[in-house]
């Protein structure tokens, strides 16, 4: 079991936990996932890791509150324990001195994009990086995203923030300023997708680190495949991170809301029982 | 004592005069008592088999004519003793029986459910070659573990004084459980590292409820800790920690037993429409996450109409789960006729009389969807069987312009599996042929790497559970004789 060693809010919704992992702390790399169980009856989710610290032993990982199994974690505090964490799982992000690297992450994406931003600055890229949410509250590690980046770019969709627009703008702006070799995209799957139409048009090479349903997370089960140029990849042990032009993201959506209904079902049950409770 | 010792014994020479042979021969082969069809089509956990009763048993062992040469034990991967464990049940010690069963294998309950006794055993028996009925040799086995479970007078198998030599096994499936159990009784400190929260491998992911309840799984792990063996869940080897850790953490031997855990698809149009999965996606929703109670997190389609890509045995519980969890239709799509079917007689059987459909001589050529990318309908080519192909088997041939299109909500794919990459991507070295197995020496299951050895699905590619256990027994005394020799 995985003790909880500290919780802090970066919002109402997305919650930063350091939790004590030592094996997973040595052995994980950047773009690295953990899968994640709270409760004997709880559902294996992945989640990216943020961050670790070796000398604590500890993982850093960020989670929103969407459904019923982010809730759950999300309701643990210090000292408690999560139930099962296996990882480090997936391939490791490819790092190399590609030139001039564009990091676009939004909401969340920005957790599991500061290890691959500090490892390409350390490979010696130049790396600028924009990060994009809805509003000024959830603009999430920007101190730390800035620290390991040439230059950031923060974009708000209504502006209350940094500069008014969405992640796309941010990236185009840089594009028509100078040569990019590289753009790496993590966020939502909607999000991923704008990036890869506007990257591709431009001709510059673009990785998405994609987040797929997955119930094992070694290569069990399938759930979490996908259509990578045509062909089906499995985003656990293929990925997570694909040529983001050669996605189908289209499909990918689809899957992602396979359970939508389930889970807004569990979801208002979750809310009553707690509810009756109160 | 040996085999012919054994039979020498008193007790054996006086059991088998005391009935002519002939007489042994004449009795009618026993009825497994199951739940009737209609009620257990609608109940997901109880088993479908409920077991001998002890008169019934008895009445069975009868039936062996303890043979001077047993070719039933040629027909077992793990060389059960099996005339001295039945000869055991016929005077009544069930308890003996089971000691026998577990000098050779670490999960007689699982075996007794599971194994595909009448293409081994039983197919070996003298009342085979007699065109009679084989000794139902599996039932009694699976009666005399039961029995002993339920006496609470379970037996922990004799170990050997430590040797203090550590040996670390990948993987809490079949492979794994046997090899750790005859390490331990060799008096190695043997360490199990999952993958997964629960320990077991396809024992609990894979095989259902109705067909190997968990707590029959759990009381014979636990049998394994008694005698030592240790596990470790939520632990990857490759990934949490490397081979090399191990070896710096001063373990001399790893058997790899992590299984086939790759599902294969078809690739086909609309393969990944919502509502089409592999077997193992939808077994393991149900099984491990226990996905159709209402209590569980993990969600699960409850499809009504529902098709099952397949013949194997894991097509098998993957249409009688949905068939369980409320399908209206639950189907069968099978590219050969039954008679080419891989699955066991008795899954196919328990099948029909649970209503499944059985569409053969079809083939998925494609699914389609609707708006929403839910599978709704899947087109099926017609065909017919031709010449034997590789596999002896007739093998099938489109019939041209035939196809029909048949309306669905639910697709489990189960057309086979490939073995994990995680270990034969990890480890430097180690020998992998072209479909991702690990490749060993077939007598010694030792690797490129002489360390580690290797059974089961990663070197298989994809068999049953006994020939998992042979695997890891094999391997067992291949890593002592290896390690005696260094």
């Amino acid at each position: 079991m995985n003790r909880i060693v500290s919780k802090e809010f970066f919002s109402e919704n997305v919650i930063k936990f350091e939790v004590e992992a030592p094996l997973i702390a040595k052995s994980r790399k950047a773009g690295h996932f953990v899968m994640v169980r709270v409760g004997e009856k709880g559902e294996r989710i992945p989640l990216t890791i943020a961050d670790a610290d070796l000398q604590k032993g500890t993982i850093t990982l960020v989670i929103q509150k969407m459904g019923v199994s982010s809730s759950k974690i999300c309701a643990l505090n210090e000292g408690d324990f999560i139930t099962d964490l296996v990882g480090p799982l997936g391939k490791a992000t490819h790092i190399e001195n590609f030139g001039t690297v564009i990091c676009a992450c939004g909401g969340v994406g920005t957790a599991p994009m500061l290890p691959i931003v500090a490892a390409l600055k350390k490979a010696g890229n130049k790396v600028i990086s924009v990060i994009a949410a809805r509003t000024k509250d959830l603009i999430i590690l920007e101190d730390q995203m800035r620290e390991f980046s040439d230059e950031l770019i923060v974009m708000t969709d209504d502006g209350s923030y940094g500069n008014k627009g969405l992640v796309t703008n941010g990236v185009e702006q840089v594009i028509n300023r100078e040569k990019v070799d590289l753009c790496v995209t993590i966020g939502p799957a909607i999000m991923m997708k704008f990036v890869s139409l506007l990257t591709k048009k431009y001709e510059v090479p673009t990785l998405a680190s994609l987040n797929t349903i997955m119930v094992d997370g070694t290569g069990m089960c399938g759930a979490c495949r996908v259509s990578v140029g045509g062909k089906t990849k499995f985003v656990c042990v293929d990925g997570p991170e694909f040529n983001a032009h050669e996605v189908d993201f289209d499909e990918m959506l689809m899957r992602l809301g396979g359970y939508k209904e389930i889970e807004r079902e569990d979801m208002a049950k979750m809310e009553c029982a707690s509810g009756a409770v109160k | 004592m040996d085999i012919t010792e054994e039979r020498s014994q008193t007790w054996r020479a006086d059991l088998r005069s005391a009935m002519k042979a002939k007489e042994r021969t004449d009795i009618k082969r026993v009825h497994m008592p199951e739940l009737d069809a209609t009620y257990r089509s609608h109940s997901r956990l109880e088993e479908v088999n409920l077991g001998l009763t002890a008169e019934m048993a008895i009445q069975e062992a009868k039936r062996c004519i303890d043979c001077a040469s047993p070719t039933c034990m040629l027909g077992c991967p793990v060389g059960v003793y099996i005339p001295k464990f039945v000869k055991q049940i016929e005077i009544g010690d069930f308890l003996g029986a089971a000691k026998t069963l577990k000098e050779t294998s670490a999960l007689p309950a699982v075996c007794g459910r599971v194994c595909p006794q009448e293409k081994q055993c039983e197919a070996q028996c003298i009342h085979v070659k007699m065109k009679k009925e084989a000794v139902a040799i599996g039932h009694l086995e699976r009666f005399a573990a039961d029995f002993e479970r339920e006496s609470g007078n379970i037996s922990i198998p004799e170990v050997a004084p430590s040797n203090g030599l550590k040996i670390a096994v990948v993987g809490s499936g079949p492979a794994g459980l046997s090899f750790a159990g005859d390490m331990a009784k060799r008096g190695y400190k043997v360490i199990v590292f999952e993958a997964l929260h629960e320990i077991g491998g396809v024992l609990k992911y894979g095989i259902p409820e109705f067909r190997l309840p968990n707590n029959i799984v759990d009381v014979e792990i636990e049998n394994l800790r008694s005698m030592g063996v240790e596990f470790i869940n939520n632990c990857i080897i490759g990934k949490t920690i490397t081979i090399e850790d191990l070896k710096e953490d001063g373990f001399v031997g790893v058997f790899v037993g992590s299984g086939a855990g790759l599902p294969r698809f078809m690739n086909i149009k609309g393969e990944n429409l919502v509502g089409v999965m592999s077997s193992n996606e939808y077994l393991t929703r149900v099984n491990l996450m226990d996905a159709a109670s209402p209590d569980s997190d993990t969600p699960v389609l409850l499809g009504k109409d529902v098709a099952i890509i397949g013949g194997g045995n894991t097509a098998m519980d993957s249409v009688r789960t949905a068939r369980r969890l409320g399908a209206d239709r639950a189907m069968i799509v099978y590219r050969r006729s039954e008679e080419e079917m891989p699955a066991r007689l008795e899954e196919v059987k328990h099948a029909k009389e649970e209503g499944i459909e059985f569409m053969t001589l079809r083939n998925p050529i494609e699914f389609i969807g609707n708006e929403q990318g839910r599978v709704t309908h899947m087109v099926l080519q017609v065909m017919e069987l031709g010449e034997p192909d590789a596999s002896g088997r007739r093998s099938p041939i489109e019939v041209p312009g035939r196809t029909e299109t048949v309306e669905v909500d639910e697709v489990v794919v189960s057309v086979g599996v490939s073995p994990n990459p995680l270990i034969p991507q990890s480890v430097i070295g180690l020998e992998v042929t072209k479909w991702g197995t690990v490749v060993v020496d077939e007598t010694t299951m030792q690797s490129a790497i002489p360390m580690i050895f290797a059974g089961g699905d990663i070197v298989r590619g994809g068999a049953t559970v006994i020939l998992a256990m042979g695997d890891g027994r094999k391997a067992a005394a291949a890593m002592h004789e290896w390690i005696l020799n260094q």
